[in-house]
């Protein structure tokens, strides 16, 4: 294969990996700018993956498969919610506690259902997402490097990846233009400044919290609907966390999330792409060395390469009038 | 124990408080009168509990329309809580709120805002990040796109600027503007959300003379216009210069309201501090020795550079006590804090038994290795940690000390031992050094904390408001020892509000007002009225 072909092939993959972690990333966003910081994406994308696996399977249906998703995660943010803004619990626990609830429910209720360890049966036809291709993608495949470019990595996707790029645009335009997205930055940064103008910050923190259940339950959908065929215990591996990660790299703001969430898809698929590969002056690269390079550059990252990313100030505190 | 001042009860020194009463009889002959009664807000019997803290206690209020109506008292009187209450911020536990003459429920900000009142708080409601338009827009967009509402804004922003000069730059970064700016944003927000009622909380704590000057022009013109006005300060030069009206508050209640042209600054003074039977405490004279502490010209600014302690000088010499009297807020606590070596001095020098204390020495572990210990004045957020049981808050600050153990480990078994003979010694009841100190009454904490620092022998004794909150007992028992220490040859330096207790205790009283002292007297030279006109600014030439 000619180096074209190999980069065209990383960077279709790359986007393929980093659409869960955009989704995810845009939910991060959405919560922690209301001031809720939420480390429970993760556990969210898992309970979405499985219910729409769970749902494409019963139905035949990818779509009602990423609505039964998209309402388990949205039931899961409500709980965090509620500990985290109606209980101004601490937003760290109730996180780690929905990771928990969802990584073992999922183990649970999978094997009570299908007895496949944990697994729901596989996927296929119309219970999956298809990729669709853009128009004009075979017409211009001919166009030298243009060609390939459009034709593999804009096209052929599924239409859930098309979605995060919408999702992403919806974002950056609803926080910036909107009268809801004010009130939601304002609310991240000094609740009592929203309250005091008249506005409610629980009712602004929950429809945060809602819309990024919304977003985890996509980004888990195509976990199980259209990356793979099914669902995988613990098949998110870290994805919530790597997202939280992009989401700081990108400063709460929603094109940056894209970039970094495509960089981190992108190292994903140089290391699957590394492995077994004899690389000139190293040698054999270890897998295990491989995979950890995504961790590794985060770390890096966010140590010293991205200059000072300032939270919220008001995000993980909660909203507290009368001490 | 404490004579309050009721509204409409005649005083036994005879002089007669208003009653706040509208006059009603005006508004049945006057049928304009009828349509728009005179009163623009009033509170009836305001009751607020905060856990403890029983902030409001039965308040009542009334503010004529079109006036410029003052609210003084001393920090803690519960000012800004009543003024919460008024806009919907904080749910009264009791009580009604009326606005042009009809009761209605503002249990939101947001009804307060439908209701026509505006507030600037105390401590701004600004988003930082943000620009001046979207502060000013928050709330009241005008439809789900922000392009439409920011035009809005423009335009109303410059029809402020040119009807009031309240010119601010709409794409101005908050977190970038000086806070006089930030207080206009304030202002101007309450006034494009066509407020009828404007209340400022201490809004002058955070200007200079001159911003100061201009925020009252507009205030008049804002209520010649017909606008309210409630200004809450305890600056009494402002009361006397700005308000048609004052009304005192004093410990969650409402002691007075008085037209501002019948009442003087030292009668106010006196009604925001009150009067309570005097204590007298037995001593004997005083022999004092050399200098133990001097301070001159010292400048303490706060984090918005405003100067809160303005080149203050004293002395305090070994066994003597000089008493800081002054209303709350006019330095004494940012004084005493700068001593303590709690907060970075601008300017001016400290001296230790005659040793000026450079930049490393001004550091509180380091100072009380020099012998300069401090009874701070809020005990629960400094003094102690209410959570830790009373043991573990008996050595704060002390935990290196041998005697609690040597190398890494504490030794519990001592600590435990060592509080117990404390509290024997200092009658901190329960004995119980493993009790959570939080559980214990604010006289037994507030021994505790004397205990932890008169242990250690100090050479020059902070002590802030040493019986706030203090029961009755305990007051004689913390007076009895601070003397004992006087006498043992300790200089200490006591800032109270309360003013017998300066009197009872002091062998020289220095009075702060704005920071800077206003004067010097001698215990038994001086009555309340003389330390109540220093207290309120008007400065003698002997200071
Ligand atoms: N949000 C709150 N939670 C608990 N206690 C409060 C709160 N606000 C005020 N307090 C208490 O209520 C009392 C009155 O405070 P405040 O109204 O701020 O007084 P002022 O404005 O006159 O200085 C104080 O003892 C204060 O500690
Ligand atoms: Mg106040």
């Amino acid at each position: 294969m000619d180096a074209l072909s190999i980069a065209i092939a990383v960077f279709d993959s790359g986007v393929r990996l980093s659409v869960p972690l955009l989704f995810a990333c845009l939910a991060g966003l959405w919560s922690e700018r209301s001031g809720v910081v939420d480390i429970g994406l993760e556990g969210k994308m898992l309970v979405a993956a499985f219910a729409a696996a769970a749902a494409a399977h019963a139905t035949h249906s990818a779509w009602i498969g990423v609505l039964a998703g998209v309402g388990a995660s949205v039931a899961f943010a409500l709980v965090h919610g509620f500990a985290a803004i109606s209980q101004r619990g601490n937003q760290i626990v109730s996180g780690v506690a929905i990771n928990m609830l969802a990584a073992g429910l999922t183990a649970l209720v999978g094997n009570a259902w299908y007895s496949q360890g944990g697994r729901t049966p596989p996927l296929d036809g119309a219970a999956r997402f298809q990729p669709v291709t853009l128009p004009g993608a075979e017409a211009a495949r001919g166009v030298p490097v243009i060609g390939p470019l459009y034709a593999d990595v804009l096209s052929s996707h599924t239409v859930l990846v098309y979605g995060a790029l919408l999702a992403t645009l919806l974002t950056a335009v609803a926080l910036k233009r909107t009268r809801f997205g004010l009130r939601i930055r304002a609310v991240g940064e000094n609740p009592a400044a929203v309250d005091t103008a008249g506005v409610s910050v629980a009712a602004l923190r929950y429809a945060a919290v809602i819309i990024a259940g919304v977003l985890c339950g996509f980004g888990g959908a195509y976990l199980s609907l259209a990356q793979a065929a099914g669902f995988l215990p613990g098949m998110t591996a870290g994805k919530g966390f790597i997202a939280l990660a992009a989401l700081i790299f990108a400063k709460w703001r929603a094109w940056p999330a894209l970039g970094a969430c495509f960089l981190f898809g992108l190292l994903d698929a140089i290391s699957i792409r590394l492995q077994g590969v004899s690389l000139p002056w190293v040698g054999l690269v270890p897998v295990q060395a491989i995979q950890a390079l995504p961790y590794a550059l985060t770390v890096v990252l966010l140590a010293g390469f991205i200059g000072r990313a300032i939270p919220p100030r008001a995000s993980g505190l909660p909203y507290v009038k009368e001490r | 124990m404490t004579e309050r001042v009721s509204p409409g009860r005649t005083e036994p020194g005879g002089r007669r408080w208003y009653s706040i009463a509208a006059p009603t009889d005006q508004r049945d002959d006057d049928p304009r009168m009828t349509a728009t009664p005179a009163l623009a807000i009033e509170l009836v019997g305001i009751h607020k509990r905060f856990g403890e803290v029983h902030a409001n206690k039965g308040v009542d209020l009334a503010v004529r329309r079109g006036s410029i109506h003052g609210i003084v008292g001393e920090n803690g009187a519960g000012k800004s809580t009543l003024m919460s209450i008024l806009y919907g911020f904080y749910e009264a536990d009791s009580g009604e709120i009326r606005v042009n003459g009809a009761a209605r429920r503002v249990r939101s900000p947001g009804e307060a805002i439908a209701a026509g009142i505006g507030m600037v708080h105390q401590h701004f409601m600004l988003v930082e990040p943000l620009s001046v338009t979207d502060n000013v827009m928050l709330g009241a967009e005008g439809g789900p796109r922000l392009a439409h509402g920011a035009r809005q804004v423009r335009a109303k922003l410059a029809a402020l600027a040119r009807d009031y000069g309240l010119t601010l730059d709409p794409d101005a970064v908050v977190g970038d503007l000086p806070v006089g700016l930030r207080q206009r944003v304030e202002i101007v927000k309450a006034l494009v959300r066509g407020a009828d009622v404007l209340v400022l909380d201490e809004p002058t704590a955070v200007l200079t003379p001159e911003e100061a000057d201009g925020l009252f022009r507009l205030l008049r013109i804002l209520a010649d216009e017909g606008k309210t006005v409630i200004l809450i300060t305890h600056k009494l030069r402002e009361i006397m210069a700005i308000t048609d009206r004052v009304s005192v508050m004093r410990r969650g209640e409402m002691v007075a309201t008085l037209d501002t042209a019948a009442t003087s600054p030292a009668q106010l003074a006196e009604l925001m501090v009150g009067r309570r039977v005097l204590l007298r405490v037995e001593k004997n004279e005083a022999r004092p020795g050399a200098p133990a502490l001097v301070v001159e010209n010292l400048v303490v600014r706060d984090a918005q550079g405003t100067a809160r302690v303005d080149g203050v000088s004293l002395q305090v010499r070994a066994g003597e006590i000089v008493g800081v009297a002054g209303i709350a807020g006019n330095g004494q606590s940012e004084l005493l804090e700068a001593i303590a070596g709690m907060r970075p001095i601008a300017a001016g020098s400290i001296a230790l038994d005659g040793a000026p204390l450079g930049a490393a020495e001004r550091d509180p572990a380091q100072l009380r290795r020099l012998g300069l210990l401090h009874v701070p004045e809020d005990r629960l957020r400094t003094g102690l940690v209410p959570s830790f049981e009373a043991c573990e808050s008996a050595m704060l600050g002390f935990q290196d000390e041998q005697r609690y153990g040597a190398g890494a480990l504490l030794d519990r078994g001592a600590i435990v031992a060592h509080t117990l003979a404390e509290m024997e010694a200092y009658d901190v009841r329960p004995r119980a050094p493993l009790l959570k100190t939080a559980k214990f009454s604010g006289g037994n904490q507030q021994k505790i904390v004397l205990a932890r620092e008169i242990e250690r022998g100090p050479k020059v004794l902070l002590v802030g408001q040493p019986t706030r909150g203090v029961d009755i007992g305990a007051i004689e028992f913390i007076h009895r020892r601070l003397i004992a220490l006087r006498d043992a040859g300790v200089a200490i330096l006591l800032v109270s509000v309360e003013l017998e207790e300066i009197t009872a205790l002091s062998d020289r009283i220095v009075v702060m007002c704005g920071g800077r002292i206003t004067g010097e007297r001698l215990p038994d030279r001086t009555d309340e009225r003389d330390l109540g006109l220093l207290m309120a600014g008007v400065s003698d030439r002997a200071a």
